[in-house]
């Protein structure tokens, strides 16, 4: 019944329209989920007026954004300044080709054999968007906001990267089903190994924070620093531009999730694999479990924005290479040396 | 295409002029910063000021003392309770006017609760500034029922125009000093609130600490009054040194810092809030009857000479010099603006810091244009 | 509670409370022989040229050209660490100079004040005092923003609150309220000379 031409171009193009059309949504809806858990927290209402009780309000802030005058400034980088948004948003969307979101074929794009190594390549491509629009702007606001990125990228992931390794070495594939897979039969989350508990912890919490950097996000929000670059790199960008940035941000806070989820989380396995007397959880389909956990860890990802101030920008370095860089060596060779004394993981 | 500025591809650092302001979402109003940068490092800084001059020191020669005080109000608009009550400081000064206790006790009442409502807009936009939003909010929420009681009293919220020559233009509304003990009772537990939020942060402390750091006889030698001179150890408040109204009969605390940095000068500013509950506390439980107002002529007429008058303003002493020929209006007043000489001292403060530090430094000033520009 | 019966009802043997007298205007009195004039006046001799007391605080009115080592004795010797304020007064049509520039001391020693002034005639420079106050850096470009008094050996005398090229000083007693016709723009590359927010009225109209 399923001929190639079903395999490899209808079926893919269908997931991917499924997918991109799913995480657009959701990068929308995260937008509006922030204001109103952010006005939560801050004693306001937040957007509760566009029919029904603000649901709508993700879309026509979408809307009003495209409606909008596509300004340019006079002595921009005309190319670059419209490459800007689109290398910042593209990378965070193709990421998601290979995110398995439950254990059928059917709820991923595809499953690369290495998935992680493709998604730290393509990723790092997303800040390019950033620095580029901040060059391009010939704002020196924008500018400063674009180098600032830079800086933070170099400083962020390098810990990230052996954040992940660690997950690598306990699962010993760098496929994501596979990771997710070895979960499932190590019977734990990677964050709470059952052996050497503590590394798998610290890679965690290193990956998360070196997550919230990457997305500048709250504490680490430097490169768009409002009060102290008026608006970082995207100072210059109105309209379509600028709403792609957003998206590019709020996709990304997805993404990061989503990798946290996969790696660490048991992907869509639900909690406590290894007990058997919770079976019954299993009524719950495991894309449910998958995009639950991932909303936990949007939710943190709010609640930084509504308690912390901001890093500074030298301190933010510091803590990236004189904190998160050793630790996550050090944490990488405990668990080297842990699978090398204690057996590896079965 | 049009020409750009041409980009050097090299080692060498290169100096970079930028302008912070006129509209820039951390300078608190239209205070212009041209800073001169070295990658991210402050070079040199030199505020531009005057964007919000109106000419006030101007206007007041051709108003009658009375008239003088709303003009006040617009100063230092975030504390307008303490400008009126230097204006009408230095005339009673001058004419020998001693006002009724009662009218003494409620511009302390007025005085206080204006401290506590421009701290917290400091609080909240020196937070917001330093990149934490949520604090900005409570504080404000504190704010709001303090414009409450404001409105309430003198039906204004911002510009009160609450103080008249020889006392004060109304008594208190039936119910007011109950509504203002329940804000005062529950304001101590709201600023541990937003202390827990922020003093022991470790992100708050690491922008805080050693920041703006300047000694006290450096802050002397700047004339800086006000949180940033305790902030650096001097403990010396007008309230004190001068008392006026009746803060000699109150029991209140100078907060004083160790290192003079925007730590201290934040936590001084937290303590000054407690103070003036304090204040509020006893003037509520010692309010004395009688009169609000005294025996003042129709027209005030003050003799001729001059007179220095200042208060404890919540930004630091804010002065008011008048020069009175015998007429009915002031032949000059001048205004010594608190913040004006406290922003005077912000490239000392801010030298060799990094960019992220000027705006901390500028939102630790507690500055405010109104008033800086006249 | 309190808050409604204003008038209350003072004892009628007592006294009139001070509030219910007629006023007394502060009245100016000579202070030559007042504790800190005569403490200065050991310092700087024959410097003092008048010396007032009016509502308990004392004016010392100095010749401009000792005025700089007046200020220092005041603050090396006598203590007077802080300047508190620093203006000018415009007495347009006086013969004796037309402007006073007066200073404000403050010591922390004692929390006691003194106020000095000088009498400067119109074009003539006063002496800076920022080599002994550093606060009075501003002051000083604000007083000569306002009045047109110029400082000798100031950093950096510029206008402060008026823009670059305002013509005119506003403080000054023959500066119109009204405002005048600037004679120069705030943006000299955008508006001709001449050709800026013009007189009286508002701005722009």
């Amino acid at each position: 019944m399923t001929t190639p031409w079903m395999t490899y171009l209808l079926i893919p193009l269908i997931k991917i329209v499924v997918i991109l059309v799913v995480l657009i949504l959701l990068a929308a809806y995260l937008s509006w989920f922030e204001r109103r858990i952010l006005a939560f927290m801050q004693i306001r209402i937040g957007p509760n007026r566009v029919w029904p009780k603000g649901w709508l309000q993700a879309i026509a802030d979408a809307l009003k954004l495209f409606s909008k005058e596509d300004v340019i400034p006079a002595r921009a980088e005309k190319l670059v300044f419209l490459l800007g948004p689109v290398l910042a948003t593209a990378p965070a969307l193709i990421v998601f080709s290979v995110i398995p979101f439950g254990p059928s074929d059917l709820l991923r794009l595809t499953d690369v054999n290495i998935g992680i190594l493709f998604i730290l390549g393509v990723a790092s491509v997303g800040i390019y968007g950033i620095i580029l629009g901040g060059w391009a702007s010939n704002n020196k606001f924008s500018l400063m906001g674009g180098l600032r990125s830079a800086a933070q990228l170099i400083s962020y992931e390098v810990p990230m990267g052996f954040a992940v390794v660690t997950v690598v070495l306990m699962a010993n594939s760098l496929s994501l089903v596979k990771i997710v897979e070895a979960q499932k039969a190590q019977h734990v989350w990677f964050a709470f190994p059952g052996w050497l508990a503590i590394p798998g912890l610290i890679a965690f919490f290193i990956y998360f924070i070196c997550g919230v950097a990457e997305t500048n996000r709250n504490p680490f929000d430097l490169p768009e620093a409002e009060s102290e670059l008026v608006a970082g790199f995207h100072t210059e960008y109105s309209g379509m531009k600028f709403a792609f940035y957003f998206l590019a941000e709020y996709a990304n806070m997805v993404v990061i999730a989503s990798i946290a989820t996969v790696l660490f989380l048991g992907g869509w396995l639900r909690p406590f694999p290894n007990v058997a007397a919770l079976a019954f959880l299993d009524v719950i389909p495991p894309i449910v479990w998958f995009f639950a956990k991932v909303a936990v860890f949007l939710f943190v990802y709010i609640w930084f924005r509504g308690t912390f101030p901001r890093y500074r920008f030298d301190q933010l370095m510091a803590l990236g290479w004189k904190v998160f860089i050793p630790v996550s060596l050090i944490n990488l060779m405990a668990v080297g040396l842990g699978i090398l004394l204690l057996g590896g993981p079965r | 295409m049009t020409e750009r500025a041409p980009v050097h591809l090299s080692a060498d650092s290169e100096e970079m002029e930028i302008s912070f302001g006129p509209q820039h979402p951390a300078t608190h109003g239209v205070l212009r910063v041209m800073v001169k940068i070295d990658g991210e490092r402050i070079v040199e800084t030199k505020p531009v000021i005057g964007y919000l001059h109106r000419g006030t020191e101007k206007i007041f020669e051709r108003e009658t003392y009375n008239g003088c005080i709303p003009h006040t109000d617009r100063m230092d608009y975030t504390a307008a309770a303490t400008n009126n009550q230097g204006l009408v400081g230095a005339v009673e000064k001058m004419m020998g006017i001693t006002i009724p206790p009662r009218a003494a006790y409620i511009r302390m009442m007025l005085a206080e609760l204006q401290r506590i409502a421009s701290h917290t807009i400091w609080l909240g936009t020196h937070a917001l500034d330093i990149g934490a939003q949520s604090p900005f909010f409570y504080t404000f929420e504190e704010r709001e029922k303090i414009l409450d009681l404001y409105e309430e009293y003198c039906g204004a919220r911002l510009t009160l125009n609450a103080m008249r020559v020889g006392g004060q233009p109304f008594d208190l509304p039936s119910g007011w000093t109950d509504r203002c003990r329940a804000f005062i009772d529950q304001l101590p537990a709201k600023i541990a609130d937003w202390e827990r939020l922020l003093t022991k942060n470790r992100i708050w402390k690491l922008r805080t600490v050693g920041i703006g750091v300047m000694s006290g006889a450096d802050a002397i030698e700047w004339g800086l009054t006000g949180p940033p001179l305790r902030g650096s150890g001097v403990k010396w408040d007008v309230r004190k040194v001068f008392p006026y109204d009746h803060y000699e009969e109150m029991e209140f605390d100078i907060p004083i810092g160790t290192n003079g940095d925007t730590y201290d000068r934040y936590l001084v500013r937290m303590e000054e809030m407690r103070q003036s509950v304090r204040i509020v506390r006893q003037c509520l439980d010692r309010l004395p009857d009688g009169p609000v107002m005294a025996k003042v002529p129709k027209v005030i007429k003050p003799p001729k000479g001059e007179v220095y008058f200042s208060v404890e303003g919540p930004k630091g002493e804010l002065g008011y010099y008048v020069v009175s020929d015998g007429t009915d209006k002031p032949y000059r007043l001048h205004v010594r603006p608190a913040c004006f000489i406290n922003l005077q001292a912000l490239p000392e403060l801010v030298r060799g810091h990094l960019v992220a530090d000027l705006i901390a430094v500028i939102g630790t000033l507690d500055i405010v244009l109104g008033e800086i520009d006249r | 509670m309190a808050d409604q019966d204003t008038g209350a009802p003072v004892a009628p043997a007592a006294p009139k409370p001070p509030w219910e007298e007629k006023p007394v205007p502060a009245t100016p009195q000579d202070a030559r022989e007042h504790p800190q004039v005569r403490e200065l006046a050991e310092h700087v001799g024959d410097g003092i040229l008048e010396a007032v007391e009016f509502a308990g605080q004392v004016t010392v009115t100095v010749g401009l050209e000792r005025l700089v080592e007046v200020c220092r004795a005041c603050k090396d010797r006598l203590g007077y660490g802080y300047l508190v304020d620093l203006t000018a007064v415009d007495w347009k049509d006086r013969a004796e100079g037309r402007f006073d520039i007066v200073y404000w001391l403050h010591r922390h020693a004692g929390e006691q004040r003194l106020r000095l002034k000088v009498r400067v005639a119109e074009g003539a420079e006063a002496p800076t005092v920022t080599t002994v106050w550093k606060t009075a850096n501003w002051m000083e470009r604000e007083v000569f923003d306002m009045f047109g008094v110029y400082f000798a050996g100031h950093p950096n005398l510029e206008r402060i609150l008026t823009w670059e090229g305002f013509n005119g000083h506003p403080l000054r007693k023959d500066f119109p309220i009204e405002g005048i016709d600037t004679g120069a723009a705030i943006y000299p590359d955008v508006y001709p000379p001449g050709g800026g927010p013009v007189s009286g009225g508002e701005e722009g109209a």
